[in-house]
């Protein structure tokens, strides 16, 4: 029902997900951020269950910043990817496991941008695209088929776009609206959400 | 307690009147400082400290060595796609759970029914919304059983304090005493902190206190409602707002133009915030709760606008929940309706529905008439 995707740049990480927050039937809301800011440059994407979801992203975005606090300095992608991945592996095999599917993006200054895929049973991957939920199957393809690894910040939004129409056409379920941030040396950037609201 | 914090004390007479353990051997929920020494042991023991006096309380935490999933949890003759809608609490037997967790007997088996569409719960319909004036929140108050009616003028919309009320869904036990937790650890930040707890932090409490009972049979849907104050600390509001939902007031004003003219998230107004014991937590301007909830949303989205009056906004309010009322199997009786403002909430006189659908009748009546009389004369003058 949900929906995250994320594109990997030479500079940067473009990353949306659909904001639509439901129960059962019910749409309860149309405008719900799934984004979870973890620092000035990384951002943690979160799907799953009900309360889960909120739970243990906030329980890793409070611990990032808390080593920031600590040490002074903050947590680069991949040490807070394996992080999410420890914890995310240590609460699989007791009695409360977190049912989440996660994207997390960042930018590090010595690595570059850094795009990391994290299933429910805590597998990582670093990917330079990904996508979580039924819409993958759908968009996953044209992903494969036009990404290159050296596109640019308009070829990257454009191939947003072709997945979102994809989804449109062909997904059952309506999803609206995505959310979509991009993250690159400067931070993280809000971009226009898509669909454009005049249409 | 918040006294016996500040002072020191932690056992004195008062005390053990509504915390000492009831004597049919059963702790009473409030047992925060009384946890580590165990069921019916000394009350005024006062070597020991609590420790941190300013904790929050979270009724698990301390004494249960395993996860609650082991406790509540009803025998396996639940039926999952009907879970029970009430349940009254048994006298207990000593060798029974902690009775922080609401007690549930067996559930009452469900006559034979025709398949869901969806997996039915929360036999209710209650609402809320804001708007200019304010915030709404309504209910029905129909207590249902499985196919009983198990009281027609029960009390869904429950205040917590003089700013903040709750509308609740689910079962009606575990959202009676859920309500009165929340009350009492809304009314300790207030006397420790000197300010009210917003309704985001009051959502975000009750979210975090429920959270060890999940996937146990408690069910608890509330939407809180209230007035936000302007506070100095109103920099919390704003922490909070970027922590969790990044850029959530970008986002909402993005939507649509009117949102923009909406409140900001720390700025005083009304809130709302949904929150279900499975763990969803969400801050919005309208919610409708239960399983009338479709029907009421469909006549809400239809009149809701920021700018709508008072009396607009409460005949609206009233008339979705007598529509789901109508549709809906276990929602029914009367309509509560409260209006929260900066002075606080106010409650309406309940209405019985009854006369409202009979109202209803005659209006449609007269309609029929008057569009007959309407073709009559269209007749005549050709």
């Amino acid at each position: 029902m949900e929906y995250l995707i994320g594109i990997q740049g030479p500079d940067f990480v473009l990353v949306a997900a659909d904001t639509v927050a439901a129960s059962s039937i019910i749409q309860m809301k149309h405008d719900y951020d799934k984004m979870f800011k973890l620092s000035e440059k990384i951002l943690l994407l979160c799907v799953g269950e009900a309360g889960d979801t909120v739970q243990f992203a906030e329980y890793i975005q409070k611990n990032v910043q808390l080593y920031k606090m600590r040490n002074g300095y903050e947590l680069s992608p991949a040490a807070a990817a394996n992080f999410t991945r420890k914890n995310l592996a240590d609460y699989l095999r007791s009695r409360t496991p977190y049912h989440v599917n996660l994207l997390l993006a960042g930018f590090d200054e010595a690595d570059g941008p850094s795009l990391y895929y994290m299933d429910y049973l805590s597998a990582l991957a670093k990917a330079p695209f990904a996508a979580h939920g039924y819409g993958a199957f759908l968009t996953l393809s044209i992903l494969d088929r036009y990404y290159q690894p050296d596109l640019s910040r308009d070829e990257a939004v454009d191939l947003l776009k072709k997945c979102v129409e994809e989804l449109n056409k062909r997904f059952i379920l309506n999803l609206k609206s995505f959310s979509v941030r991009l993250i690159d040396k400067e931070g993280i950037h809000d971009l226009e959400r898509l669909p454009l609201p005049q249409q | 307690m918040a006294l016996q914090d500040v002072c020191g004390f932690h056992d004195t007479p008062a005390y053990p009147r509504w915390n000492t353990p009831a004597l049919l051997s059963l702790p009473v929920g409030d047992t925060i400082l009384h946890i580590q020494r165990g069921i019916g042991s000394s009350m005024y023991d006062f070597g020991k400290t609590s420790g941190n006096a300013l904790e929050l309380y979270v009724p698990v935490l301390d004494y249960l060595s395993q996860s609650p999933i082991n406790f509540g949890q009803i025998a396996s003759n639940t039926l999952p796609s009907h879970p029970p809608l009430f349940q009254s609490p048994t006298p207990l037997s000593p060798s029974c759970l902690p009775v922080s967790i609401p007690l549930l007997s067996s559930p009452v088996p469900p006559s034979p029914f025709v398949p869901l569409p969806f997996p039915l719960s929360h036999g209710t319909t209650t609402l809320a919304f804001a708007f200019q004036g304010g915030a709404i929140a309504a209910a029905d108050t129909r207590s249902s059983c499985g196919g009983l009616v198990a009281c027609p003028a029960s009390h869904k919309v429950l205040p917590v304090h003089s700013h903040m009320v709750g509308t609740t869904s689910g079962t009606s036990a575990d959202c009676a005493l859920w309500k009165r937790i929340l009350a009492r650890e809304c009314r300790l930040y207030q006397l420790r902190h000197r300010r009210r707890l917003t309704v985001g932090g009051s959502a975000k409490l009750l979210s975090h206190m429920l959270h060890p009972f999940k996937g146990t049979e408690l069910c608890v849907a509330a939407t809180l409602c209230g007035w936000d104050g302007e506070v100095e600390g109103g920099t919390e509001d704003k922490l909070a707002a970027e922590g969790t939902q990044d850029g959530g007031s970008a986002n909402e004003s993005g939507t649509s133009p009117a949102a923009a003219a909406r409140v900001p998230a720390w700025a005083p107004g009304p809130r709302l915030c949904y929150v279900c014991s499975d763990g969803t937590l969400l801050k919005g301007g309208l919610f409708s709760v239960g399983s009338g909830s479709p029907y009421a949303y469909s006549v809400l989205d239809a009149g809701h606008r920021w700018e709508l009056s008072v009396p607009e906004a409460c005949s609206l309010a009233r008339e979705a929940v007598f529509r789901a009322t109508h549709r809906d199997a276990y929602s029914g009786n009367c309509v509560d309706l409260f209006h929260i403002t900066a002075r606080g909430w106010r409650r309406r006189a309940r209405e019985d529905l009854k006369e409202e659908y009979y109202r209803e009748k005659e209006r449609e009546r007269e309609r029929v008439e008057e569009r007959r009389r309407e073709r009559g004369r269209v007749e005549e003058r050709k």
